[in-house]
């Protein structure tokens, strides 16, 4: 087994009144694919953003695992947001924004924009790109500031089938050098092609948290069936 | 409306003749309100920004100031700088009242304001959109603001003309702590009010006909530069 | 994108600081003398500070404004020489200690104007009975009603008419709270009668139906005078230089030179500065031309 890379202990998450998580128990290790699902509202979002840092619990503890430097994080989200810089440019903003050097932004960039296949549209506007080609973009932000957790809030939700395809194709690759990936998703079609691993939340609650094979085999809560038969057909 | 038609006359004269006086007024006009646009920038993008990303007790009351300022009367800061520079006031030993450093402090204080409430709401806006992306990249609230700044720079320079154009055309603050000393610091402004006060109505309206042209120039060179740039013209779609 | 920041700020702290400096280097040889709007817009100063110029090599920087605004601007040490016309408020001033004396320079004389039609006939009497004539009719009248020199003079004349403007305010009276020209283009506008000094009048290019109903009479003319900050008062008057600029005025030379402003063929300025009062003002400083 893997070393673990990110434990959640009995972690709630509350914004004033409402509690978006409660008593969320996940203990993630390197290298792991999991998969999200859940009615909206039901709290992946904001377990995604626990899972980064960017909220903090309200009770419990999240707690990151194993010596050496803090893992690097990097996040996508449905909708990509992208400057209205060229490509290559909204490339360097975020590794500026990490710290990195002049000579090694340059080199990063050109190679992530390679690795996503855009480094013919370089030095376009990146607001003209198609919604798949920003995707694409924001993958290759994520890649190249070398993530060691890579966190993906329903990627392909707003894509065409054939974008849907070269994201998902990307995301694998990623997940294939061994960056742990958490990827929430409606899909599940895409669950079953990406993830090792499938947990399902409830009203904040993480209801299901099983091996990918046996999620779909298993007798599952009344909750989390009834959301499955709601997804069928598959994509 | 024979003073319109007079006025227009008088204008294209005023223009084709290259008056040496009316051009070292355009002149003065146009550095100290250029000036003070990007003084007001530099305090008024920083104030906006801050006041977009910051959360703390009493933003709110902050923000309620900001907007009240708006509406500040340009003659009402003219009286405030004037009462600051004076000999009797507190940085009277400067001896900067009735110069042109008076007059670009009075309007940078004067554009601030506007500046400061635009700019945060544009970065509001875009923190809306692009707040949590930043965030998980690693920016700081700060650095989120000035990415964003950037981001919607288009937006940024039609708010920075819009301080020149509030600059330039006002009258109160300038002829308070100018003096509209003849030859010193006598703007378009000053001179279209003195030539207004002494009856002489044409004039005065080819003045303003004047500063509008000059205006206008201004506004044609900031647009011819931003069509050479290819994300510049996308973002005039 | 540090280094771009950086190099504007630059930038624009030397541009300020390059600002501050041009207005220090003009510290040479000039001085700042508050004055009245109608004395400024009548011309006299287009005409009378090259001559100074010329004969000291000083710059007179001249800023208009009330005669009340003035004289608050030398109390408050923002002028080196003031040059008004009302002869109570210099008084005053005199003896507040802001100024050492007051030299006497030239009258010039206020003018009753009002529409053509003459609805109050006014026209030809003297000032107080053509004043008590537009109040019996009720006719629009504008003053002034800025505390100006021109606005003092108007309130005595009332006074002089018997009229107690607190009390029974004449019917069409308005106060606009303005300088003489914009008073001037109301009066216009609405074909009213004003009281004016003859300077801003002469000059005055928007008539409309106005004409001079009333002049001559002694108790409009109006006393023109020029005060040296005192820089017991105010240590950083440029004492010298304002000196030399009072004692040309009343110098025979300034004197000849302020005889020979006219408009339209008409002198509108009378010197009148006395040797007596010259005397009284002290040894003229001799100022070398660099």
């Amino acid at each position: 087994m893997s070393p673990p890379l990110l434990v959640l202990a009995d972690a709630s998450v509350r914004f004033g009144t409402v509690e978006a998580l409660r008593g969320v128990n996940l203990k993630l290790r390197r290298g792991e694919r999991l998969a999200l699902v859940g009615a909206n509202g039901s709290g992946k979002t904001t377990l995604l953003r626990l899972l980064h840092g960017l909220v903090s619990c309200s009770s419990g503890a999240r707690v990151m695992q194993g010596g050496g430097a803090a893992p690097v994080v990097a996040m996508l989200f449905q909708r990509p947001f992208v400057l209205s810089l060229s490509v290559r440019q909204n490339l360097i903003v975020a590794l500026w924004l990490r710290g990195l050097p002049r000579a090694e932004r340059s080199a990063r960039a050109a190679d992530a924009l390679h690795r996503v296949g855009l480094e013919g549209l370089a030095a376009r506007p990146a607001r003209e790109l198609s919604g798949g080609q920003q995707q694409r973009l924001a993958l290759a932000r994520a890649w190249a500031l070398r993530p060691d957790l890579l966190l993906l809030d329903e990627p392909t939700a707003s894509l065409d089938p054939s974008a849907k395809r070269e994201v998902e194709s990307l995301i694998e690759a990623i997940a294939a050098e061994g960056v742990t990936l958490v990827m929430s998703t409606h899909n599940l079609g895409q669950a079953k092609r990406l993830a090792g691993r499938v947990a399902c939340l409830e009203a904040g609650r993480l209801v299901v948290d099983l091996p990918v094979a046996e999620f779909f085999t298993s007798t599952l809560p009344p909750a989390a069936a009834q959301f499955l038969k709601g997804e069928l057909p598959w994509a | 409306m024979n003073t319109i038609a007079d006025s227009l006359g008088l204008a294209a004269g005023l223009i084709v003749s290259f008056d040496a006086a009316l051009w070292r007024i355009v002149g003065l006009s146009l550095r100290v309100s250029g000036t003070a646009c990007v003084l007001g920038a530099i305090a008024g993008l920083l104030l906006g920004t801050w006041l977009a990303v910051a959360r703390f007790r009493g933003l709110g009351v902050l923000v309620w100031a900001l907007n009240t300022l708006l509406a500040l009367p340009s003659v009402v800061v003219g009286l405030l700088v004037y009462l600051l520079l004076s000999r009797a006031g507190p940085l009277g030993p400067l001896g900067i009242l009735f110069t042109p450093t008076a007059m670009v402090i009075a309007q940078s204080i004067l554009v601030v304001p506007l500046i400061a409430a635009l700019s945060r709401r544009l970065v509001l806006d875009a923190l809306r959109d692009g707040g949590d992306q930043l965030q998980s990249m690693g920016a700081t609230p700060l650095q989120a603001g000035a990415v964003l700044l950037v981001h919607g720079r288009f937006a940024v320079l039609t708010i920075l003309l819009t301080a020149f154009g509030r600059a330039i055309a006002e009258v109160g603050a300038v002829m308070i702590v100018g003096g509209n000393i003849d030859g010193v610091t006598r703007v378009m402004t000053t001179a279209i009010a003195l030539e207004t006060s002494k009856g002489d109505l044409p004039l005065a309206l080819a003045l303003g006909i004047v500063l509008l042209g000059v205006v206008g120039l201004v506004n044609l060179a900031v647009g011819a530069m931003q069509l050479r740039s290819p994300l510049a013209r996308e973002a005039l779609v | 994108m540090n280094h771009a920041l950086r190099r504007a700020l630059n930038a624009v702290l030397v541009a300020v600081g390059l600002a501050i400096a041009g207005a220090a280097a003009a510290q040479q040889r000039f001085i700042v003398m508050a004055s009245t709007t109608s004395t400024e817009q009548s011309g006299l100063f287009g005409h009378l500070l090259p001559l100074f110029k010329q004969a000291s090599g000083i710059d007179v920087r001249v800023v208009a404004v009330g005669t009340g605004q003035a004289l608050d601007m030398a109390r408050r040490g923002d002028a080196d020489v003031v040059f008004v016309h009302d002869t109570v408020a210099e008084e005053k001033f005199v003896a507040d200690g802001f100024s050492r004396r007051r030299l006497p320079v030239m009258f010039n004389d206020f003018v009753l104007i009002g529409p053509a039609a003459d609805p109050a006939r006014a026209r030809g009497l003297e000032i107080a009975a053509a004043l008590g004539k537009v109040a019996a009719a009720g006719a629009a009248f504008i003053s002034r009603g800025d505390k100006s020199g021109t606005h003092a003079a108007e309130l005595r004349l009332w006074e002089q008419a018997r009229i107690d403007l607190a009390a029974a305010r004449p019917a069409g009276y308005r106060e606009c709270g303005c300088g003489m020209g914009p008073a001037l283009n109301m009066a216009s506008s609405t074909n009213a009668y004003l009281l004016a000094d003859r300077g801003t009048w002469l000059s005055f290019k928007n008539r409309g139906e106005l004409k001079v109903l009333v002049e001559g009479d002694k108790a409009l003319f109006n006393q023109y005078g020029v005060m040296v900050v005192d820089s017991a008062r105010h240590p950083h008057v440029k004492q010298v230089l304002a000196q030399a600029f009072a004692d040309w005025l009343t110098s025979p030379a300034g004197q000849t030179a302020i005889a020979a402003y006219k408009i339209g063929g008409e002198q509108l300025f009378f010197p009148d500065a006395t040797a007596s009062g010259r005397a009284r003002g002290g040894k003229r400083a001799e100022v070398a031309r660099p």
